[in-house]
């Protein structure tokens, strides 16, 4: 790899380019579904490729290549560089990097078991005997169950110097039960909705989710929701668990914290951002309990790695301090135009994509109650629990999120199940709405498999550590 | 690009290594470019070449599926073996019968040279005429443009051998001041067929037009919905209830509707792979020829798209809308024509004594998917219409309204029809929109 990887470098250097960098990867995809009882998918997936990006003239150019030979190296390279020259005729300003970088690493996911090493039978009879349980509930139509492991090794080269070798490995599972009544259709996933819950970890994730152990409560669950009431339209008190939390904390405060969407690059596409450079340091996002950090060290975290895609050191970063806006997740292009140095938060969906800020693990820090306290500390509102649906305005400031259940509050105990729960609310508004987050006991580290951005599209793998929340006067029940 | 003959050697070498008792290969092969700006400056401009050869093996009722991007000799042995492998380890699936056996396929254009040869200056070119544009009006362009080439090939041991060449151009701008913005969009086969210097020029009226945008209260209000905001209704109504398998399952809106009327007289949808309006594919990723299928037919909901093993099922057979295998969703209607109706834009308008004029919607969501609710935002251009006319830039809002509902409260249905994101629909009058919020931009 090392001599293919400086063919690039060089030659971008000689036809030339002021900085190049080329990553070299081969993922393994390893996925199995099953559906009623029976086998609905198993695929193994593996691709190689690399992809060359370049400054010449003071703009970027990117091309990249599924065929790894020294020719093609050359192909690409050479194109890479055409591009940016032709990347050079609509610019406003030359690309700054900020300080050069040179790291030589390696990095490698901690695993207990490698999950490639466990064979198809266990994981299809786990996945089966979850299946099993769910089906024994009367009036569930629909049964799933997944499992995803990935193996992605990557080397980073650049001609600052780095040369940064990685192998990540995730795994992931989840199971859903969908119950079918007169026009209407209710879900319940565990551990977690999109399918399955995914981390940096090896095959022991699996083994403590106890997919069977589940499997027949959400079962009871989806069909129970059938005859439930509509959650009500109110403006009440709303808790809500650590899965809908990460994906709250994903939409309102993940997105809007990322630099290049703040500058404006996303515009087209995502959108832009309410959290302007002019608030750092002084916009309160939330009130004093919200604590939320970037951490791309936290062991298993889906977000967690050694180096992010331009050789940057993985990094904990603050970005709201006790309700007040701190910090961006930063590229090196973005930072230097605050006159920072980046955080490390440039991630790449593969061989075939240019590295775009993305979120690492964004945290809401724990606090200090339990849960049973704070329901009983909640004379009026509404519990809701595991997202079914989301939307928010291309500014992150207007959202609407839907939950596959929740439960009423009344005099401090949890009581009547409710079906279609749905909240909404404007960003700085709800957070500084949040009195009360639970502590440590109660905090997870949730995977999100599923983060979109950019263009060409890409999809990260992300990370939210959270502990269920308290929010005042949220308004619920949109849909009737 | 490869080509035909060589992508065929590729199938056929496959086949041959195959050890299954039937066997389909599946060639994906791309060749994409995309510039994208944003501020004005290009800031990201990138080229993706890859090909993937995707294997179903299938042992008796096992099947296996494994891909590679990595077509040398060896690359093929192993992918060859690792679908048998992976089909060994399968429990048998007793509705699984066999592969399809092929079926005339007819030959579509949908492959343009202009396209394919496009260069990193000639987009750039096309960007720069818009950036200067915004510029002059003292406004910021963002957007993207690509222009791709396609392959896609199918073979299988019963006997399909099927090959599409496609191209693909598609671009995008956002133009924008302090607090207002403007779109424009093209997509088509052939990048000729491009007007930039238009395009350029409506996101920036857009933009102008729309500046110090007021905040108007949700509620109920009739809608003229541009083509932008159609295409993304029918993508989602799609989605969420046009494939047999959400029927089967009881998922889609669909299902128990078949035959009923479920919209205006004047809503007709139908999906059609061979129709160059659109971008066109003759064939799904079975090998199977793409039929013409009328899902709503003058209101009346008439039916729903079909793969081999969704067809088999009921006894029908497919009507080409198979996804790679294998997949949750089931087949998918994804070459969408809504008909166009009679009204021009401007009557359209006349026709309205209160209502909103919405450009587009961000972030759209289903929330009920028997009832066909959406919810989601509108975005770059949103304006009062009073009195038959276009008054005052409003301030976004969130809308959350069942598309079956909606359906039947079309008003108008525009004359013209654009291509979005691959299907070309009409603009409509709907009343009684329902917006639930507002935001603050």
């Amino acid at each position: 790899m090392k001599d293919l990887a400086n063919r690039a470098l060089n030659l971008a250097q000689v036809k030339g380019a002021s900085y190049g960098d080329i990553r070299i990867i081969r993922k393994q995809d390893q996925m199995v579904a099953v559906k009623n009882g029976e086998v609905a998918g198993l695929v193994q997936d593996e691709e190689l490729g690399f992809g060359v990006r370049v400054i010449v003239n003071g703009a970027w150019g990117f091309a990249s290549s599924s065929l790894v030979t020294p020719a093609e190296i050359d192909r690409v390279t050479a194109l890479a560089v055409q591009i940016a020259r032709a990347s050079a005729l609509v610019k406003t300003k030359d690309v700054q990097l900020g300080p050069a970088m040179s790291h030589r690493a390696t990095y490698r996911t901690a695993v207990e078991t490698d999950p490639f090493s466990v064979s198809l039978e266990d994981k299809l009879a786990l996945l089966m005997a979850a299946d099993a349980e769910m089906r024994r509930v009367p009036g569930v139509r629909v049964a799933r169950g997944s499992m995803e492991c990935i193996r992605e090794a990557q080397t980073f080269a650049s001609t600052e110097g780095s040369y940064i070798e990685q192998e990540i490995i995730e795994t992931g599972a989840g199971i859903e039960a969908l119950a079918v009544g007169e026009g209407e259709v209710q879900k319940r996933s565990y551990p977690n909705s999109f399918g399955r819950h995914q981390a940096t970890r090896g095959y022991e994730l699996v083994r403590e989710l106890d997919l069977p152990g589940h499997a027949g409560r959400i079962a009871e669950q989806a069909v129970a929701l059938l005859t439930a009431p509509q959650c009500p339209s109110a403006v009440t008190t709303l808790i809500l668990d650590g899965t809908q939390l990460g994906l709250q904390v994903h939409e309102s405060c993940g997105h809007p914290i990322e630099l290049d969407r703040v500058f404006g690059s996303e515009a087209s596409y995502a959108g832009t951002s309410f959290l302007t450079p002019d608030k750092l340091g002084n916009f309160r996002y939330g009130s004093e309990v919200v604590n939320i950090t970037a951490d791309a060290t936290i062991p298993g975290g889906l977000g967690s790695f050694g180096y992010d895609d331009e050789g940057v050191p993985a990094q904990r970063t603050p970005i709201i301090d006790h309700g007040l806006f701190v910090g961006y997740l930063t590229s090196r292009e973005t930072a230097a135009e605050l006159g920072q140095v980046s955080n490390g938060t440039m991630r790449a969906d593969g061989w075939n994509r240019i590295p775009i800020i993305r979120m690492t693990n964004i945290n809401l820090e724990p606090g200090n109650w339990e849960f049973d306290d704070l329901i009983a500390d909640t004379d009026e509102g509404i519990y809701m629990e595991t997202n079914k649906s989301w939307s928010i305005d291309d500014k992150r400031l207007n959202f609407q999120f839907g939950t596959e259940i929740a439960w009423g509050i009344k005099d401090g105990k949890l009581g009547q199940m409710y079906k279609n729960a749905t909240y909404t609310g404007i960003t700085p508004e709800f957070w500084g709405a949040c009195d009360a987050v639970c502590g440590s006991k109660h905090w997870k580290l949730w995977g999100t498999a599923n983060c979109g951005k950019g263009q060409p599209g890409q999809t990260a793998h992300v990370g939210h550590g959270t502990a269920p929340a308290r929010f005042r006067h949220v308004r619920t029940g949109i849909v009737r | 690009m490869r080509g035909e003959n060589e992508i065929r050697a590729i199938l056929e070498g496959v086949l041959a290594r195959s050890k299954a008792d039937q066997a389909e290969v599946l060639y994906l092969g791309k060749d994409s470019h995309l510039t994208r700006f944003a501020n004005s400056t290009i800031h990201q401009n990138v080229s993706e070449s890859n090909a993937e050869v995707r294997v179903r093996a299938v042992l008796g009722k096992r099947v296996g599926v494994a891909s590679t991007n990595d077509l040398s000799p060896a690359g093929l042995d192993k992918v060859a073996e690792a679908a048998v492998t992976v089909a060994r380890f399968q429990p048998e699936q007793p509705d699984f019968e066999s592969l399809p056996a092929p079926l005339p396929i007819q030959t579509v254009q949908g492959y343009s040279e202009a396209t394919a040869a496009y260069t990193p200056e000639d987009r750039a070119k096309g960007v720069g005429i818009i950036c200067r544009r915004a510029q002059e009006a003292k406004l910021s362009a963002s957007g993207a443009f690509t222009t791709e080439v396609t392959e896609l090939a199918v073979a299988n041991s019963l006997g399909v051998r099927a090959y599409h060449p496609a191209t693909e151009a598609h671009l995008v701008t956002v133009v924008m001041s302090e607090n207002s913005s403007g779109y424009g969009e093209s997509q088509a086969w052939d990048v000729s067929s491009f007007n930039i210097e238009e395009l350029g020029d409506n996101a920036v009226k857009r933009a102008i037009i729309s500046k110090n945008p007021t905040t108007i209260e949700p509620g109920r209000y009739t809608v003229i919905l541009e083509e932008y905001a159609v295409a993304e209704i029918v993508h989602y109504l799609s989605y969420m209830g046009f494939g047999a398998l959400a029927v089967q399952e009881g998922q889609s809106f669909l299902t128990g509707k078949l035959g009923q009327v479920i919209g205006d007289p004047r809503i007709t949808i139908v999906d059609d792979g061979s129709n160059p309006l659109g971008l066109p594919r003759p064939f799904d990723y079975e090998g199977m020829p793409k039929q013409r299928v009328e899902i709503i037919l003058a209101g009346i909901a008439r039916a729903v798209v079909y793969d081999s093993y969704t067809a088999r099922k009921e006894g029908k057979t497919s009507t080409g809308h198979a996804l790679p295998s294998p997949n949750a969703m089931g087949p998918y209607a994804m070459n969408l024509f809504m008909t166009p109706g009679s009204d021009d834009k401007r009557a359209m308008i006349r026709s309205i004594d209160r209502g909103l004029w919405v450009t587009r919607f961000h972030y759209v969501n289903p929330l009920d998917r028997r009832k066909a609710i959406l919810t989601g935002m509108t975005r770059d251009g949103t304006f009062k219409i009073e009195n038959g006319e276009i008054t005052d830039p409003v301030k976004n809002l969130r809308f959350t309204q069942s598309m079956l509902e909606a359906l039947n409260q079309v008003e108008k249905v525009g004359r013209t029809a654009k291509l979005v994101d691959g299907a070309r629909v009409p603009a409509l009058v709907v009343r009684d929109f329902n917006f639930t919020g507002v935001t603050e931009f």
